[in-house]
């Protein structure tokens, strides 16, 4: 597998209005990868998703999406990419078969009728294919969208946030769909805010205040955090929950954060030793064990990193 | 009586609405700006009774009678004599160009038929496409004519006073003979519907995309920004075909309007015209953030379009101010283009230069709308 990554961006860079929204980001893929695009709002995520579909010019940073510059041969990277954007893009007064046939003629496809019929037939929208687009609820408008970009058989999706605001049922589809597309070859970066999701992925990268902090699978980065966990049940003297004590104990040196977690707590820190010192005073009525950080845990603490940088600079 | 929730409930309302105001100051200053173009417009650039219009003087007798008609025509305030010519038939011509409003030909020894007692005809050939604009103004003709001869017919000539006018006015109310004013306005009309719907159809329909967000989607496929226009365009050249002939066939079988001109060269400048229409509609959708401002800005756009061009009011009775903010404006020379062809019979080699005006509006438009309308979404 020496093959050359699909995506291969360095130092993309993104400003408005004197306002740095992505700020020299590198990022590869390769082949048939699912990655995870992780980052709070505002971010940076759906700047850098824009850049890599040519959707927007990078005002600083260059780099190859399937091989063709991502600065010069933007058509032929829209050609060749499948974006689904995060607000539902599709036309909500054609009819479900009228849209995809739309996109279907833009990608000037052989075979038109015959792609939608199989399109509709996998979304197993057949029956409704005469409905308007725009009477759809949100986990089948985000079907259809998916549809609608897949149409063309893209080497690359990018995926903006596709699951927000859709059920667990919706989303555990979609997400198989992902991986079936991704068997196929298919590259796929997709944002999300959920970490169930970032699981799902192969590799994530993430993203806050425009500057990549982690990049890798779910392991290396949470590894790379050097972030140590404990998990804390018990009652305390007034029968209070051990979760009450989250406020108190972030106050605590050696504390990065310290979240409840149902009746228990969640605190995680940069030193194992400092952290048990740090709760030591509560050690008596509740039991500490060690546990693996989340996921959470490492964005929320890299977050918290970067903004005290991003403070500090100003 | 309102309950005091009920008013806090309200008050939060307006002061939401408010604010949402403020939020978008296009749409207020377009609210607040339409008022004072319309006092600008009806106040002082419209006019029903022209004066200063025009008029070439075709001088076939060198006797001072005939200078002192002249001078009485200027007197008037209803005429600017622009021109004096003396070739026979030059006048006619400055008159089917649009070029002057009225043409009086003083006839060969016209002041040796006066003194004769001879009543010698002074023809008077008038612009009458627009009814409204030279109404009065020949009513003013005869009165000076009169005026100048009292002045004039002294001494010994005095004589020719009695009995009826020494002079007789004839006059001939060209293209238009019985001063029908529908003649007038349908041609007009289509100028007026066609601008409405073109520029309005397309101003919403890109910010429609761009509103809805089904324009993100657009760019990132294949599809360039011209070929985007182009499939855009072209559904409202069909519509503005339907509209064209709905009222062409309404001019002709119900309204009876002369067709004096070729039918060709009226859908040549008609396509023009609405090309011209939809790349400004393209232009306004790439400035407008909402289609509410769209909306505002093509009504912006239709007022001055209706009442300055030339369609509802004479295009000569206004301002010289006003004349130059028409001359922007593609609507006046489509009017002036579809009621030449019309009524007056305009070649393609009359109609070229109000035809260039449109072709070069075109250009820069489309320039416009291609550069501001990117295949990029910031």
């Amino acid at each position: 597998m020496d093959e050359a990554p699909v995506i291969d961006v360095r130092g993309l860079t993104k400003r408005f209005g004197g306002r740095t929204v992505v700020d020299a980001v590198d990022l590869s893929v390769a082949r048939g990868r699912i990655c995870g695009f992780l980052g709070p709002n505002g971010s940076g995520k759906t700047t850098t998703l824009r850049m890599i579909c040519g959707l927007l010019i990078p005002d600083a940073g260059e780099g190859t999406v399937l091989g063709f510059d991502m600065r010069r041969q933007r058509s032929a990277i829209k050609a060749r990419v499948g974006y689904m954007t995060q607000k539902f893009g599709l036309f909500s007064d054609l009819t479900i078969a009228e849209n995809l046939e739309f996109f279907a003629r833009v990608h000037g496809l052989d075979r038109r009728g015959e792609r939608v019929d199989e399109a509709l037939e996998r979304l197993g929208l057949s029956s409704r294919s005469g409905q308007l687009a725009g009477s759809l609820s949100g986990g089948w408008k985000q079907r259809l969208a998916l549809a609608a970009c897949v149409l063309h058989e893209p080497e690359i999706l990018l995926l903006d946030e596709p699951t927000a605001g859709v059920d667990p049922q919706a989303r555990r589809e979609f997400w198989e769909q992902i991986h079936d597309l991704a068997a196929r070859g298919m590259t796929v970066l997709v944002s999300t805010h959920y970490m169930d999701e970032a699981e799902r992925c192969h590799e994530i990268a993430y993203i806050a205040y425009g500057r990549m902090l982690a990049r890798g699978t779910i392991e290396e980065v949470v590894a790379a955090s050097h972030l140590h966990a404990l998990q804390g049940e018990g009652r305390l003297e007034d029968g209070r929950g051990a979760d009450r004590l989250a406020a108190e104990i972030e106050q605590r040196p050696g504390v990065a954060m310290a979240a409840p977690f149902g009746a228990a707590i969640h605190v995680c820190g940069p030193d194992a030793q400092a952290l048990r010192d740090a709760v030591a005073p509560w050690a008596d009525r509740i039991a500490w064990r060690e546990t693996k950080p989340s996921l959470e845990d490492v964005f929320i603490h890299l977050m918290r990193g970067a903004e005290d940088r991003s403070v500090a600079v100003r | 009586m309102i309950q005091p929730q009920s008013l806090q409930r309200i008050l939060a309302m307006i002061f939401k609405e408010i604010r949402q105001m403020t939020r978008d100051p296009g749409t207020v200053g377009m609210m607040l700006a339409m008022p004072l173009v319309q006092l600008m417009i009806f106040g002082f650039a419209i006019n029903n009774d022209p004066r200063g219009l025009p008029l070439t003087v075709e001088l076939n007798d060198a006797s001072p009678f005939a200078r002192s008609v002249d001078a009485a025509l200027r007197n008037t305030g209803y005429f600017k004599v622009t021109r004096v010519v003396s070739a026979p038939g030059e006048g006619e011509q400055l008159l089917a160009r649009g070029e002057v409003q009225f043409v009086v030909t003083v006839p060969v020894d016209f002041g040796r038929d006066l003194v004769r007692g001879r009543r010698p005809q002074l023809l008077l050939t008038a612009d009458a496409t627009d009814p409204a604009a030279t109404g009065n103004a020949l009513a003013a003709v005869e009165q000076a004519v009169a005026g100048a001869m009292v002045h004039d017919l002294i001494g010994p000539l005095a004589i020719r006073q009695q009995g009826p006018s020494p002079v007789e006015v004839v006059v001939h109310r060209s293209y238009n003979p019985e001063g029908i004013t529908s003649h007038n306005t349908v041609p007009g009309l289509l100028a007026v519907v066609l601008s409405m719907t073109m520029v309005m159809l397309t101003a919403l329909s890109v910010t429609r995309e761009v509103e809805q967000g089904t324009m993100e989607n657009l760019l990132a496929t294949p599809l360039r920004p011209v070929e985007v226009m182009v499939g855009k365009i072209v559904p409202y050249l069909i519509i503005g075909v339907v509209q064209m002939a709905v009222i062409l066939m309404a001019a002709h079988f119900v309204f009876r309007v002369p067709f004096m001109g070729s039918i060709a060269l009226t859908l040549f400048a008609t396509l023009l015209f609405m090309v011209t229409s939809l790349a400004l509609g393209f232009t306004l959708s790439t400035v407008a953030k909402s289609q509410l401002q769209a909306m505002q800005m093509s009504f912006f756009y239709m007022l001055p379009s209706i009442l300055l061009s030339g369609f509802a009011f004479p295009y000569r009775g206004m301002p010289q101010w006003a004349q130059i903010g028409a001359e922007v404006l593609p609507t006046t020379h489509f009017v002036r283009l579809v009621r030449g062809i019309m009524l007056k019979g305009w070649t393609l080699a009359d109609a070229a230069g109000e035809m260039g005006v449109l072709a070069l509006m075109l250009a820069v438009l489309g320039t416009v709308a291609v550069r501001r309308y990117q295949d990029t979404v910031a």
